[in-house]
Parts: structure tokens; sequence; C-alpha cells
């Protein structure tokens, strides 16, 4: 396996060169581009100035990245607060796309991107797919959902700014993928990696061997995975598997990914310079403790972002790589710091479906949220207790109360939403309240990586 | 002239039809009918008891959904076209059915089907003017002593 | 994305007016390049395009049999020499059978809706995105768009060319996307009203549903920020544009292309809003008896035949598109000079084109067929409530597989509806039916009935 891939790691690309930057000219980088920032978010940006202000702080005072501890952070809600362009740094002419998530509530969170914002990221996904062996000539197939979720189109810009082929097939029909995938001497794979594990086992049903295939490089995100989960592609395929890391409030995919080493995942920080913290102290966490990952954007145009609040838990990892990039890397992430859920790329959190059932039935059901994983795809079931309110006699009363439910929460949260009634005084209480999540997934083992680019609506041809 | 049916809402699982029957059983309740509808997910348990205020009572102390509803019981002659012939009135006066089941019990010549109508007292006019007998609350009771007799 | 309140008389009167603070009336000057110069450059082109296909394997041999070199075309008239392509033959070819460039230099590869066996490929240079690109620059242009508006695309991504293809048109031109593709439609109102968008990209029946949500989300639909619409993916009615145009307050312009020859682009409505210009200097479009294959009178409706005179990847030459319209070569006042193709008027084959999906009734079946316990008869409904297409497919049940359990009538059911969905791509409204309950025909089934006033 390892062979096959060192054997074809192709040429270098000169984009990636800014991976192996000595630390010092490193530093001087991001101290410039950070200095750019902030006077760039101090001019521009109402909410971000009058933080600077309310604890004394003048664009001059940041003298280097050393002192990027003195600035105030960002949270999410400040994105949802201010939608949908009070963030933005630059006019709304000189925007070019914007991508939409859900937020925590009603508000989806919108992030805008200028030209030059479209070109770094093209260009981080570009370093991302070079660090994993990924080159010209290489067959992509883009099997992340393609719309407002950066996961696809991200993909899709790095990939054809590499020089590769691009076969955008988007998300679901497996039986295609198959066909796809066999028909076009794929080599390069892009998807959820549980998707992935789903496609190998169809194959096998289908009497084919992914193994017999030219396909060699899976770039994976968009949800939870492990080390496990790893090993198990990989040996069930000629695949190596990469972890790929980013969030759409920073760019989207394309903040991280490993390298062939396969040994925590690089963070390109000439973009994105990293922070971890103690989330409760706000204090730095000193490499190999856990803690949360802070980032600033470093050369975004149309919507900076300084120190944002990630709640992602991840630690810093000290020794230099083996592949000999130098900037720093990071283990996989371990959990959330809030209880934000990743499904298929799409971040979900228990106050939207609450909000969603109680646009349908007036009053808060007792409900719980089932999260599972079948055909490869992380699948979302909640449970609500039927109340006598609404509660039929008819099979079509009950149905459409049904389908009500369903309708509400899939509408919030933009993915498909098994609902099943359940009988009152069946769910588990925790101090009179049912126990919310219940998250069935195997991830293998304990330490699962949670790679959101967050998603909006996927799905073909829609309703 | 309608009666009180009980609905419940079961998940479609084993062992859910054995708890509501507990319940009337130790409440000393009977059932005079009932009717299961199924689906994919859920079951509607549709009863007839001879006490539904205590039935209720009872399911409600036990925090299941219990919802009454007034359906219409209908006498049928027990004969080749009985049914048909109800139906074809209803049909006639375009009276839409929800759903319908029967009713047993020990007499040949009659037969009860228990109707759920959209619009109940329409449907009771109906058949009222074309000389078919609806059975009441009390009716049934006493069919039920009469049966066990 | 600067957002001027236009008033709405602007988008219902009669004959609307270019877009306000023209720069320059044409994208490209080849749009207005005099027709004498267009011919000479479709006839080099024209050969270029024969020399590049002749490593093509179908068309090496049918050259080598109708004794065509790119020195034997002397005159446009010698395009009723060559050979046509169909459907059926890229079907028949291995997947990128059709394929005149090496490999390597493929950037992009996109497909037709279709069954997985019934699927055609297509594939793109760098430099056929680039050209992709331009064409619908193009039309988006002549429709009003600029640097500065902010695009919504309601067209699915993916291996369908349509989101794509205006995708990077409009980046082309230099305004913003919003890449919404398909979903929610509350979203898409709730996203276009609050990001201020202007120009709205979807199918026209889409357009009409968007109006309709957003009356019942409480809003006039006429104060969407919105101002211009490019609509395509479907056949739609002059009627149509007429209730887009007022209820949405905007001005609706039309566009055609197919995946085999580009995807969008291959011609577009100007501010006349009168027919489509046919990009002609990179497509030779004739109009045809689909049953003589002679060529039919101007103005009189045919199939429309179609040669690329400059795709590099996958260049096709005389493509049957089974699309009837017809042609028209007068002058049009927006001084483009390429001729115009009318909307479109229908099909040569049984193909449906449902939200914007091509599906043939044949795909129905084999779903059908895949789905144990249902009888090989079927009948499917086609009808348009509100704005959207709806389907209805009525299937017979197998006497052996009726069950007195709803939960396993369900099963059958749902199972039924996720075929479909996989093979087609689209939701259905599935309704089982006892067995012997539908007509039997003796000759030509008659399995679709499509409601539709089109």
């Amino acid at each position: 396996m390892i062979e096959r891939i060192t054997a074809k790691d192709g040429p270098f690309h000169p984009a990636s060169a800014v991976d192996f930057l000595p630390l010092q000219q490193l530093h001087d980088l991001q101290s410039r581009r950070l200095k750019e920032t902030v006077d760039l978010a101090y001019r521009r940006v109402p909410l971000f100035r009058s933080r600077m202000e309310k604890i004394g702080l003048e664009p001059e005072d940041i003298r280097g990245i050393e002192d990027i501890q003195l600035l105030p952070f960002t949270e999410k809600t400040d994105l949802r607060d201010t939608y949908p362009f009070g963030l933005l740094a630059v006019p709304t002419s000189e925007v070019v796309r914007l991508h939409a998530s859900s937020g925590t509530t009603g508000k989806p969170i919108v992030v805008a991107y200028t030209r030059e914002d479209v070109a770094v990221w093209s260009e981080v996904m570009l370093r991302s797919f070079a660090a994993c062996g990924v080159h010209a000539g290489d067959i992509v197939q883009n099997a992340y959902g393609y719309g407002l979720f950066t996961g696809g189109l991200g993909a899709h810009y790095g990939a054809e700014a590499l020089g590769a082929a691009v076969i955008p097939i988007s998300g679901g029909n497996t039986e295609r993928q198959i066909m796809v995938l066999k028909d076009f001497n794929v080599t390069v794979i892009c998807c959820t990696p549980s998707y992935f594990c789903y496609l190998i086992e169809q194959a096998e049903k289908k009497g084919m061997d992914i193994r017999q295939l030219p396909l060699r490089v899976g770039v994976f995100g968009a949800e939870p995975w492990s080390d496990e989960m790893r090993k198990r592609i990989e040996s069930s395929s000629c695949v190596r598997a990469f972890d790929i890391y980013g969030l759409s409030e920073i760019i989207g995919p394309g903040v991280g990914i490993e390298c062939v080493q396969q040994a925590g995942l690089h963070l390109f920080e000439d973009h994105f310079y990293p922070e971890v913290i103690d989330p409760v102290t706000n204090e730095p966490c000193p490499d190999g403790v856990e803690g949360e990952l802070v980032l600033t954007t470093l050369t975004k145009k149309a919507l900076p972002m300084i120190r944002y609040r990630t709640h992602d838990i991840t630690t810093f990892i000290s020794e230099p790589c083996a592949c000999g990039r130098t900037i720093r890397r990071i283990h996989r992430i371990s959990r959330r710091s809030d209880d934000m859920m990743i499904i298929r790329g799409v971040n979900v959190f228990p106050s939207q479906v609450e909000t969603a059932l109680l646009a349908v039935e007036g009053t808060l059901p007792h409900y719980q949220i089932i999260l599972s994983r079948k055909n490869g795809l992380d699948h979302l079931g909640v449970l609500v207790e039927v109340t006598p309110e609404f509660f039929s006699d008819t099979v079509s009363g009950i149905e459409n109360l049904h389908n009500l439910l369903s309708h509400s929460l899939e509408s919030a949260l933009g993915i498909r939403v098994d609902v099943r009634l359940v009988e009152p005084h069946t769910l588990q209480r925790s101090e009179g309240k049912a126990r919310r999540v219940l998250d069935q997934r195997s991830l293998g083992e304990q330490e699962a990586g949670m790679d959101g680019f967050e998603n909006f609506c996927p799905g073909p041809n829609g309703k | 002239m309608k009666i009180k049916q009980l609905s419940l809402f079961l998940e479609n699982q084993a062992g859910k039809l054995y708890y509501p029957c507990k319940v009337l059983a130790d409440a000393g309740i009977d059932i005079l009918t009932l009717s299961l509808a199924d689906t994919q997910q859920f079951g509607i348990l549709r009863l007839i008891v001879d006490d539904w205020e205590k039935a209720r009572t009872v399911f409600e102390k036990a925090g299941s959904v219990v919802k009454v509803t007034e359906v219409v019981a209908v006498e049928v002659e027990n004969r080749p076209g009985g049914l048909a012939g109800i139906l074809e009135i209803l049909e006639e006066s375009r009276i839409n059915i929800e759903y319908m089941y029967a009713f047993t019990f020990g007499r040949q010549d009659r037969a009860i089907m228990i109707f759920r109508f959209e619009d109940s007292d329409g449907a009771i006019r109906v058949l009222n003017t074309k000389g078919v007998r609806i059975v009441s609350q009390t009716d049934l009771k006493h069919h039920q002593n009469g049966r066990e007799c | 994305m600067a957002n001027q309140p236009i008033p709405l008389c602007h988008a219902i009167r009669k004959k609307p007016q270019p877009p306000a603070g023209l720069d320059s009336p044409f994208w490209d000057v080849a749009e207005s390049q005099p027709v004498e110069e267009r011919q000479s450059l479709q006839l080099h082109r024209l050969r270029e395009t024969i020399s590049r296909v002749r490593n093509v394997p179908f068309y090496q041999s049918a050259f080598r049999e109708m004794n065509i070199t790119p020195e034997s075309i002397r005159t446009l008239d010698d395009l009723r020499r060559l050979p046509f392509t169909t459907k059926a033959d890229l079907r028949d070819s291995p997947p990128l059978g059709f394929c005149a460039v090496p490999r390597e230099d493929i950037a992009r590869i996109h497909g037709s809706t279709g069954t997985t066996g019934r699927q055609t490929f297509v594939a793109y240079t760098a430099e056929d995105l680039d050209l992709w690109s331009d064409l619908c620059a193009r039309f988006l242009y002549a429709g009003g768009l600029r640097k500065n508006h902010l695009v919504q695309i309601a067209f699915g991504y993916g291996l369908f060319t349509g989101g794509f293809g205006l995708h990077y048109g409009v980046e082309r031109v230099g305004a913003a996307v919003v890449p919404a593709a398909a979903g929610n439609t509350q979203r898409h109102i709730t996203l276009m009203r609050d990001l201020a968008v202007d120009v709205l990209v979807c199918t026209p029946s889409y357009a009409l549903s968007i109006a309709e949500t957003a009356r019942a989300m409480g809003f006039d639909s006429a104060q969407l920020p919105i101002r211009y619409g490019h609509f395509g993916g479907e056949p739609w009615t002059q009627d149509m544009r007429r209730r887009i145009e007022q209820e949405l307050g905007i001005l609706a312009f039309n566009n055609y292309g197919l995946s085999e020859i580009i995807g969008p682009g291959v011609s577009g409505e100007c501010h006349e809003q009168n027919g489509m210009h046919l990009q002609e200097d990179h497509f030779l479009v004739e109009c045809l008896d689909p049953e003589t294959l002679e060529p039919v009178e101007e103005g009189e409706v045919g199939e429309l035949v179609i040669t690329s005179l400059t795709r590099r990847a996958m260049p096709l030459i005389r493509y049957r598109t089974r699309d009837l319209s017809s042609l028209d070569s007068r002058p049009c006042p927006c001084g483009r000079t390429t001729r115009r193709m009318s909307r479109l008027t229908g099909r040569t084959d049984d193909m449906l084109i449902i939200r914007g999906v091509n599906v043939f009734p044949s795909q129905i079946e084999e779903a059908l067929l895949r789905v144990e316990g249902t009888a090989p008869h079927y009948m499917i409904e086609i009808d348009r409530p509100g704005s959207l297409d709806e389907v209805t497919v009525h299937v017979e049940v197998h006497p052996q597989t009726f069950s007195d359990r709803m939960d396993r009538m369900q099963a059958l059911r749902d199972r039924i509806d996720r075929e479909i969905h996989s093979i087609t791509g689209l939701r259905v409204k599935v309704v089982l039916l006892g067995p012997q309950t539908l007509e039997r025909f003796t000759g030509k089934a008659r399995r679709v009935n499509d409601h539709r006033k089109l």
C-alpha cells in the first residue's frame, strides 16, 4: 500500500513550498499578515472595532504574531447576531461568492468571499491535495455535496487548480458512484469516510473488488472518524485515507490536512493562525495538552475572523513532522466543547430540533435525538412522544402529524430526519427530562475527529 | 345515538397489545369489541368497552395517550347483502367513511357494524330516514348482557 | 450587489428595454459579427473539427466509409454529407469513447441524467470549460447581468450541467454567486431577501414555486429584491413567462443547452425576449424534418441538429437533439446577427422533462422491474397542480404479493419509491393498485398521461 503511494507521489507542486518555510520566515509572514488583517477588521468591522476599543487596544499595539493573545475572541453567535453582512470587511460589490450554513437557531450563518478569498481557498485545497500525494493528471471523484455547503465547491476548485480532472458527482446514488469509480479509472475520491466504507461494501456485493481499481487516495472529512476506521478502510481497499479539516466560518475545507505520514493534521498556518486554549480560562495550552482550537484568518478579505472559537478540542504536536513540513500539526479533533453534532457535514444543535418541534406542537414534547450510521451515512432520528392533543384515532391523522414533524425538522436542519412517534413516558428521563442525545455511531474508538465543514441544504433536485 | 370509542397509540412492537388489555382486565372493564389499525411504525388500537369513562381514567392513570371519539353503531341484517344495503345508502348520500369494523355478539339474525364517519350526525340522519337502526350506548350494554344471559 | 430599487413597471412593460447602465451591448463582439464573416469562420472551424474527431473510432469509420476529409468540406452545405450522431451512438460506445483528446487533457466530466446504463458522459478540457463559461456569460450579460449583481443559482450542481454552467458564467461576468443548489424553497426565499439577490437562476416552474411560497410566507413576492431571472432546463410557455414576470416583478429570460453539446450556453435570449440567439460561431445548427431528415422551411418546426465547432474534448457532428423548435434568421433589433431559435415545442421521443430532470418512461419501468411483487402494469400521471410538476405512478400489485398487513404494503410502496428515485432522481407518488385494475393495451401501450398544460 505504502509503496503504491510513494511511487505515485508525483512531482512536487510549487504551491506547497510555503508548507516548508523556515520557521522565522513563516513567523515574519504571519506577523505581517496579522497586522494587515487586524488593520482591515478595525477599519471595516464595527463589532471588532468596538471590542478593541473596549479593551483599549489599537491596531498599532499588535506588533507581531506573538501579540495575538491581546485580541478579543470571535464566536459563532457573532456571525448570527450580525446576519447577514455585519462582519463583512469589504463592500458587497467585491464579494463573488456566498456560502451559508444553518446556525444555532433560525437564522443561517452566511460567509462571504472576494475573488482573492476564493483564490486562497483554491490554493489551500490544492496544497491539501498535494500534501496527500494528489497531482495533475489524477482523476478526482468529488462526492461531497455541492451547493451552499462548502465541502463540494471547495474540493472542486482545489482539484481544478491542481490540474486534476474533476468528476463533480456530488452526494448520493451509490450505484452510479461505483460505476463511475470503475469506468473512469478514478484515482482520488473525496467523501465522508463512512460513505466510502459503504461504497466498498456495496462494490463487494456487486462482485467488484475496489483493490483492483486504480483508486489510491481518499480525502475524507465532514464527520467524526477515527484511526480504527482508517485501518478498516485501508485494509479493505488500496486507498490511503487522509483526514481533512475545515469549517465554513474560516474558509471551508482546507484549513488543515494529513500529509503522507498520516501523523496529525498540518494546518496551513500562513493563512490560518492556530492557537489551542483552555476553554475555561482562555489561557494558551502548552503543546501536548488538550484544549480548544482557536483560528485567526491571516489573508481573508471579505470575512476576516479574529481568534474564532471553533469549539473543536485538539492538541498541538510539537515534534517536527517526518515529511519536512514546518507548519504545525494538531491531533485529530477529539470532541467538541459544546453540544453541536456533525451529521454528514451538517452542523446540528439540539436547540434547532427543539425549535422545529415547538413550531408544530406549540409545546415541547418529550423527544430524543438518536444518531446512528446506516449504509455508511450518518442518520438523524428523532423520537417524539405522542401527546393527547396530537393523537388521532385515524391512521391518516397520525401520519399527518408525522409528516408535519418531519417536514418542520427537515426544513430547519436541512437534512433528512427520521421521525418516529413513540408512546408517552417511554423515553428515558433524567431529572424529569428525556436524555436528549443518544449517539449510536460507532467511531471505532473513543478518539474521533470532527471535521465539520458546514452543510446547509444538500440533496438532489429539491423536493 | 353515538357511542364512545377509546383509541390508543401503540408502537408496532411485540408485546404492545398486551399492556392495555391488562390495564382493562385489572380494572374489571369488559371489552365489547376492538379493531387494530397497523402501519409500519405504529398501530392504533380502537376499543369499545362497557364503561368508557372508567376505562379512560385507568388508561390516563397508566400514562397512555387515549382519545375518545364518537362512532356510530349500526345494526345490520345478518344475510347476504345486509351490509351492502347500508353502504349503498351511504354511497348515495356521499357520506365519507373513515373506517369501520364489525361487532360480534351472540344473536344469529343481527350484526352490528361500528362506523367512524367524517360527519356522524349527517350519517345518522340519512340512516334514520332510511329506517336503519342505530344502536345506542345502553343498547350495546344490553346486547352484551343479553349475550351473556 | 448594489441594489437600486427599480420601478415595478420596468418588469411588466410590454417591450423591455436594455438594462440601465449598459456599457457595451454585447459580451462578445462575435455576437454582432457580419453573417458572411461568421460563415467563413464556421467553415474553417468545421474543417478543424472534422480533423479533430478523426481519432474518434465512431467518426473514423464513418468518415472512411463516406470518404470525408477536412479538405472535402468545401462549403457549409457539405455539412449535409456528414453522418448524424445520436444519443444511442453515445450510449453504445465506451464511457469516453467519443473523446477526441488524450485522457490527461480532460479537466472535467459531466453526465446527462439517466439510468446507470443509459447515462451518457461528457468530457471537457480546460479550454472547453473556458468556452463554456464564456457562452453562459454571453446570454447572462444579454439578459442584464452585470458585475455588481448577486446571483442565486437554484439549479442542482453535480454531474448535471445546469448548475455549473451558470455558476462559471456568472463568475466570468464578475458577479457574485450564491450556490444555493436545489433544496428548501423557504430557505431560498429567506436568503434571496436577506442577501438582496438581484438575479435568480433556476427552472421556470421553480421560479413560480418560489413566488407561491413567498406569498404563503406572507410577503408580496414582487417585493423580493430580484430583478432578472434566467430560466431553462425545461420547456415553458409565453404565458408562464408573463406570470413569472408579474409575480416576481422581474424580467425572465429563456436559455437552452444540452449536456451532450456543452450544457447551457447553446442559445439564450436577449432583452427583446423574442427567441434565443444561437451561439453560431461555436455551433452549427440545423432544423430538420425528423422523418425525412431534410431541412424544414425557415419558421417551420423541426428537430434541432447541432454540430459543435470548437469543442476539444468531445466534439459532436450533427447531433440529433430530439428537441423540436424553429429557426428565425431575420435580424434582431438588439443588433446580434445570430439566428434565433424558438422556445422548444416538444420532443421527437417519449422523454419527459419533470422539474428540469429528463425522464424516460422506460426508466420507471426499469425501477418497477427491480421490485419483486409488482406486475408490469403501470400508468404515469403527470400534473402541475401549483407550479411544480407532480408525478404519480400507479402500479398493480402482483396477486401473490398482496398482503393483509399494512406494514408490508407500505414497505412495498416505499421500496418502489426508492428505486424510482435512485434511477431517475425524482420523488414521485406511488399508488398501489389491485391486480387487473389498469387498462390493458393491445397495441402500443399508453403509459403516460401528461395533464400539464405546456
